[in-house]
């Protein structure tokens, strides 16, 4: 692949819905027009006239509607103009977003993705449904024994404790306490994670981030555009998306390998040498607890086996050396589907504009937000952005 | 097919050895179960039915009355403005007559469908729904003047079929 060396997009725009363990008051229709018109607003841009394509990043599984894309348009102003949705998360759908600006096709992008998460009476039925059906599915087992086999591996490779897994979650739910967007902030000891209920061993219950309802959208431009529109643009310096193999039975259990290629190449692109320098925050996936430990691994933040105990020493709080999950993350801001990568890109744009209030990160410039599609996938992107050009 | 192959070598099996398990099967049920909330627009359209009105949102920019209601007009991109009652009456836009049922049987009475562009609506905008099945296909046009049929107020339960269906209006 030929190395495109300098990006030269920007988020210009940003607009969400706060995060809800359920809104039986709007549709998801209504929600995505409240993050959509913030966004445009944000960015002073009219969809009508100033944006030149839409994407949203959705599965059709987790909607109940086939054909998703055909039901997105209306509430993001882009009836009548160029939509698609990536079917993948929402940072697959920016980064679809910003290779339409970057080849320039395109001036300025509207990229979307939402949770209607509450609306899912067969969540555990839907993820089932991604499993091989000729091997894996008449098990009949609950998916999450996924993240049970997973998590049995990694802890047994890098000899992290449960207990080193109990405080990724009370750290991301304590950060989340000053976010205003989060829906599941909470005071929590480690006893009251190690103690919930096993779901499959070594998984507990709070291990699980909690499902939630949102919709954030974003405005990406061209650099000519974005000096135009933003006083404060925040960079796309690098990014990269990798899938690994399917197959249950013969993936690597231990290295999120998606995480660790996609970060090598996206901060190749940003230049980034020493990512725990270099990073000024960071914002993982934490579907499940221990996803977090493994990932900051896997992008080299720290060396294999080292994260539980740089976290234990406090290293990834918000007041660490390399705060991680600031947000609160999947645990404290919520499991938002698809949506929740975009939410980590929120984190880390609000956080490089300066306009995090009590949890704003002193002096931060570059941050990296990294996603993973949850189980069964091994699917996984990373994204790089600055405040600096 | 190709040069090389002008056939597809083997047989096709066929529904009977499928079930016969002559061949090795998997048979899975998909549990996709949704509750979709009905937020805004949608409850408020389900609850005027169960009234037995039909109900729309004005757009004050551009001046189009949407039916179903939308909280944000599609043209203009901005929130709609208020609630119109329109008239369960209106004219073909267009129409069909289904000879097969949802699950593709073919049916002796067919299904005849319409959108109804209903007086009170913008230009364009309406409801889809059944004409009556008494109607002779042959009759139906587009232009036809139609209005609702409602079923009786007990057995409204807040939804489009509480509307049984539009009938030819009669003049006068």
């Amino acid at each position: 692949m030929k190395e495109v060396l300098f990006m030269t997009v920007a988020v210009v725009g940003v607009g969400y819905t706060d995060f809800r363990s359920t809104t039986p008051d709007v549709s998801f229709k209504e929600q995505m027009f409240e993050a959509a018109a913030k966004a445009y607003q944000d960015a002073g841009v009219h969809p009508r006239k100033d944006i030149g394509s839409f994407i949203t990043g959705a599965e059709d599984y987790w909607e109940g509607y086939s054909i998703f894309d055909e039901f997105v348009p209306d509430q993001l102003g882009a009836t009548l103009r160029p939509v698609c949705t990536i079917s993948g998360d929402g940072l697959q759908a920016l980064l679809t977003g910003a290779m339409q600006v970057k080849t320039g096709l395109m001036d300025v992008v509207a990229v979307e993705s939402h949770s209607a998460a509450s609306d899912l009476l067969s969540f555990h039925g839907i993820v089932s449904h991604g499993l091989d059906p000729v091997y894996n599915r008449n098990m009949n087992v609950n998916p999450f024994f996924v993240a049970g086999l997973e998590m049995r591996k990694y802890l047994s490779e890098t000899k992290a404790s449960r207990e080193q897994c109990a405080r990724v979650v009370t750290k991301n739910k304590l950060n989340a306490m000053d976010n205003p967007l989060a829906a599941y902030p909470a005071v929590m000891s480690i006893e009251e994670v190690m103690k919930s209920e096993m779901v499959s061993n070594p998984l507990t219950r709070r291990d699980i981030s909690p499902l939630a309802d949102g919709a954030i959208v974003m405005v990406l431009a061209s650099e000519k555009k974005a000096k135009e529109l933003s006083e404060n643009p925040i960079w796309l310096k690098g990014m990269s998306w990798i899938s690994e193999t399917p197959w249950l039975e013969s993936r690597d259990w231990s290295d999120a390998t998606y995480a660790r290629l996609s970060s090598e190449k996206a901060f190749k692109m940003a230049d980034i040498t020493n990512p725990q320098k270099q990073l000024d925050l960071v914002e993982v996936d934490d579907w499940f607890s221990y996803k977090e430990l493994q990932h900051l691994e896997a992008i080299g933040v720290c060396e294999k086996g080292q994260a539980g105990k740089l976290l234990e020493q406090g290293q990834f709080d918000r007041d660490g050396d390399t705060p991680v999950n600031v947000s609160g993350g999947r645990l404290g801001a919520g499991n938002l589907l698809e949506a929740s990568s975009l939410q980590s890109v929120l984190e880390c744009v609000i956080q490089l504009r300066g306009h995090a209030g009590k949890r704003q990160i002193k002096g931060a410039h570059t941050a990296a937000a990294q996603s993973w599609r949850g189980v069964p996938t091994a699917t996984g992107s990373m994204l790089v952005l600055s405040n600096e050009k | 097919m190709s040069e090389k192959m002008k056939e597809v070598p083997g047989i096709y099996l066929r529904d009977a050895e499928l079930k016969a398990e002559d061949a090795i099967t998997f048979k899975w049920r998909p549990n996709a179960k949704y509750a979709w909330s009905g937020g805004i627009a949608y409850s408020r359209y389900l609850a005027e039915l169960k009234n037995g009105r039909i109900i729309g949102r004005a757009c004050r920019e551009c001046g189009r009355i949407l039916v179903p209601p939308r909280m944000f007009c599609d043209t203009c991109f901005r929130a709609t403005d208020e609630w119109v009652y329109v008239k369960d009456t209106g004219t073909i836009n267009t129409y069909s007559v289904s000879y097969l049922d949802a699950d593709a049987n073919r049916i002796k009475e067919p299904i005849l469908v319409a959108v109804i562009d209903l007086d009170g609506a913008s230009e364009g905008i309406g409801i889809l729904h059944y004409v009556d099945p008494k109607v002779d296909p042959k009759d139906l046009h587009i232009g036809m003047k139609l209005k609702a049929v409602w079923k009786p107020e007990k057995e409204r339960i807040g939804s489009v079929t509480d509307i049984a269906y539009f009938e030819p209006l009669k003049e006068g």
